[in-house]
């Protein structure tokens, strides 16, 4: 009896000094920092983000605007892009408030702004004549929009191009018009093509961010899409098998070798290397085959995204900032998030980091200054053109229910673009047939779809 | 009966050699991707990504330095508070529920051990949601403390499945012997059991260590800045436009540091250990 009491106070004293120390808690990384602001009106706002170049930068500058901001501290949660959806689409959902400023993809804008999630920032930046809203590229407003609302802001945007090696081209007498075709693009591959460097270098590897983000561009300009007006799959159809079979005939006569193996960097890294001729994918990648340490600097030339019954063909890709209806410092947040994507905020990137590293694809005078139309005149006018042109609202043959060109805005897109994009890279890899993979995806993407119609 | 004898000894020696070869292809093969992430680590990045695999090269310290200008530090630190109190906690109470499995013995002992264990059946994303969904109630996300208990809790049954394991390899005669000497329960764990298990609490400890500090799905979801460990902060260098191989090599070598250092001290302790509760 006295051993049971004994055992129960000891049980009580270890869970009592368990949640004194929870409760005393404080983290290494960034510690001190709370989001709820501190002593003298201090605020910290915490930003969850992307790893990639434009982000890393940001993340460098800021302390320009901590220093132009007293009493404000910004502290960034760098993340892989699965992990930032992972982790932003628990927080924002449940509104748990982790984060003030979230850096989310054109694919969830719309969805998020939706479901409530997101603040409206329309009224505010439109309020603020320096700010300039009409300035954001036309198409990337479109597709962060929903309800004519905007809900993010771009600080980085891509479409899609054609690159192509020109001294490879100029030896096999293969010229590459500005605005191709796909077939011409396939005989020059063919024609290029060696044991030691393949024709053209594309995306086979599974992922609906990975082998789906080229594959769906081709699927439309060859006529077919995800679904008809009435949210019915459209899979199983004669544009789709067309589409999927010229895609893998390309890459058995003249692609690289093991496709399913290959997404943005293996591309990039061919390119570099002199290890493929051709490269169909983000408009970014310019900058990187034309950055100084490259083997192919200025040996690179750009064209628009080959169609085939469309007249563009290229994606739209951005990387927004959002504040989510979580946060207890919408204010301070909106004052960042306005600095991030101002024109101000361009030049800085100019001056202090160099010209090259401009986040590009969101305003329109970033492709009038100057310094930038100099130091990336070999990729800046393309991609401000194919930005320009591209349709997210019909980017294929036939009306579509949703805004977006190689991804549909729906939730359950991730987990269809997924399990197809497995089956098309069985085919790709000579694993399967076209008619089951296609078949086999009309199912799954028509279980989604009947969750959408009306 | 010469011939035959040194037919046969030569015949061991054959299968011998051949069983050192295949222990070697086995090592190496295992040994390799440790091998070249650190090689990947002091390489440029252009080189680390080629697609020709490369062996002899000027090595440079650019991703060591890119990963600790990111703060590694503090995510190391923050794995090494949650590793270390989720170990105390997974042992602390391992310790006394083992005992009461293996040497004084509770009823139902096979439903407790299998009511243990059915706790891990379910995957963590299944758990996930409600637990974020608590925590965010009681206002104990991105909290360091709670990741650790959350760990400690989460190792508990592995913890106390291995420990009962090593504690029925203790005689009984010794325990006995100890009773008859009028010991009570705490110092029969304390004084007698214990000093004869520490190569297996060790092991178990060690276990419990380097689950916590390599988890990842729970401190990815649970945590967002101040609390964040380091397996996240490694994904995070993973860049989907361009390349990221030699400096996230780099933070991986650094974040495997820690445990091939507490593997290697407790390395004798370890073979004990692990072969204890084999032997039946």
């Amino acid at each position: 009896m006295l051993a049971n009491k004994r055992m129960l106070a000891l049980g009580t004293g270890a869970v009592a000094v368990a949640m004194t120390v929870t409760a005393c808690s404080s983290g290494a990384v960034q510690s001190g920092n709370g989001s709820t602001g501190g002593a003298g009106g201090a605020v910290t706002l915490k930003v969850a983000t992307v790893n990639n170049g434009q982000m890393k930068d940001m993340e460098k500058l800021k302390t320009e605007y901590e220093s132009a901001n007293p009493g404000v501290t910004v502290n960034f949660q760098v993340m892989e892009e699965g992990d930032l959806r992972a982790a932003v689409t628990a927080d924002v959902a449940s509104g748990a408030g982790q984060y003030d400023i979230v850096t989310i993809g054109a694919y969830e804008t719309p969805q998020w702004g939706a479901n409530g999630w997101l603040v409206d920032l329309t009224p505010d930046l439109q309020a603020d004549s320096s700010y300039d809203v009409n300035d954001l590229l036309p198409p990337v407003r479109d597709v962060n929009s929903y309800d004519g609302k905007l809900f993010a802001v771009p600080f980085y945007g891509e479409s899609s191009i054609l690159m192509y090696n020109k001294e490879v081209m100029d030896k096999a007498g293969v010229t590459i018009p500005q605005n191709p075709t796909w077939q011409q693009v396939a005989d020059a591959a063919k024609k290029v093509n060696t044991a030691d460097m393949a024709g053209i270098c594309m995306r086979g590897k599974p992922g609906w961010g990975d082998l789906f983000a080229p594959l769906t561009t081709v699927v439309q300009t060859f006529g077919g899409n995800w679904y008809d007006s009435n949210w019915k799959a459209t899979v199983d159809t004669p544009e789709w098998k067309e589409a999927v079979g010229f895609y893998k005939k390309m890459l058995d006569e003249s692609g690289e070798k093991d496709p399913v193996s290959y997404s943005f960097n293996e591309c990039l890294t061919a390119l570099k290397e002199g290890k493929a001729a051709m490269w169909a994918d983000a408009s970014v990648a310019a900058s990187m085959l034309e950055a100084a340490d490259s083997p192919v600097k200025g040996k690179m030339g750009y064209a628009h995204m080959p169609v085939d019954k469309t007249k563009e063909s290229g994606w739209l890709w951005s990387w927004n900032l959002a504040i989510p209806t979580s946060t207890k410092q919408k204010d301070a947040a909106l004052k960042f998030v306005k600095w991030a994507t101002s024109k101000d905020y361009i030049k800085l990137v100019g001056n202090k980091i160099g010209w090259s590293n401009v986040p590009p694809g969101s305003r329109t005078s970033t492709y009038s200054i100057p310094e930038y139309k100099e130091a990336a005149k070999a990729y800046a006018p393309i991609t401000l053109d194919v930005m320009s042109s591209v349709n997210p609202k019909q980017p294929g043959v036939n009306p579509q229910p949703w805004v977006g060109i190689q991804y549909v805005s729906i939730p359950e897109f991730q987990d269809v673009g997924n399990q197809c994009a497995q089956l098309v890279a069985d085919y790709l890899a000579n694993r399967g047939t076209i008619d089951d993979a296609l078949s086999k995806c009309q199912s799954v993407a028509q279980a989604a779809g009947d969750k959408h119609k009306k | 009966m010469n011939g035959s004898s040194t037919t046969t000894r030569s015949s061991r020696s054959a299968r011998g050699a051949l069983t050192t070869l295949v222990t070697w292809v086995l090592v190496l093969l295992f040994f390799f991707p440790v091998f070249w992430m650190v090689l990947n680590g002091f390489k440029p990045e252009s080189l680390a990504s080629s697609v020709d695999p490369t062996f002899i090269f000027k090595p440079v310290t650019e991703g060591y330095q890119l990963a600790m200008d990111r703060g590694m530090a503090g995510y190391l630190q923050n794995s090494l508070t949650a590793a270390v109190i989720a170990t105390i906690i997974s042992v602390v109470l391992a310790i006394p529920a083992a005992y009461a499995l293996s040497i004084r013995r509770v009823n139902n002992v096979e439903n407790s051990l299998s009511f243990f264990i059915s706790t891990r059946f379910m995957p963590l994303a299944a758990i996930v949601l409600p637990l974020f969904m608590i925590l965010k109630t009681v206002g104990l996300l991105d909290n360091i403390y709670m990741l650790a208990v959350v760990y400690g809790a989460m190792n508990l049954p592995v913890t106390v499945w291995m420990m009962r394991s090593f504690f029925l390899e203790v005689p009984f005669e010794i325990i006995e012997a100890a009773r008859v000497d009028g010991a009570g329960m705490f110092r029969e764990i304390v004084r007698i059991v214990l000093p004869l298990v520490l190569p297996g609490v060790a092991a178990a400890a060690l276990i419990s260590f380097i689950f916590a500090w390599n988890e990842y799905f729970l401190a990815l979801l649970l945590t967002s800045s101040s609390a964040r460990t380091t397996p996240p902060f490694l994904g995070s260098f993973v860049d989907g436009r361009g390349q990221f191989l030699a400096v996230l090599s780099a933070a991986a070598t650094i974040a495997a540091l820690p445990v091939i250092i507490a593997g290697w001290a407790a390395q004798k302790q370890l073979v004990r250990g692990l072969s204890m509760g084999a032997i039946k």
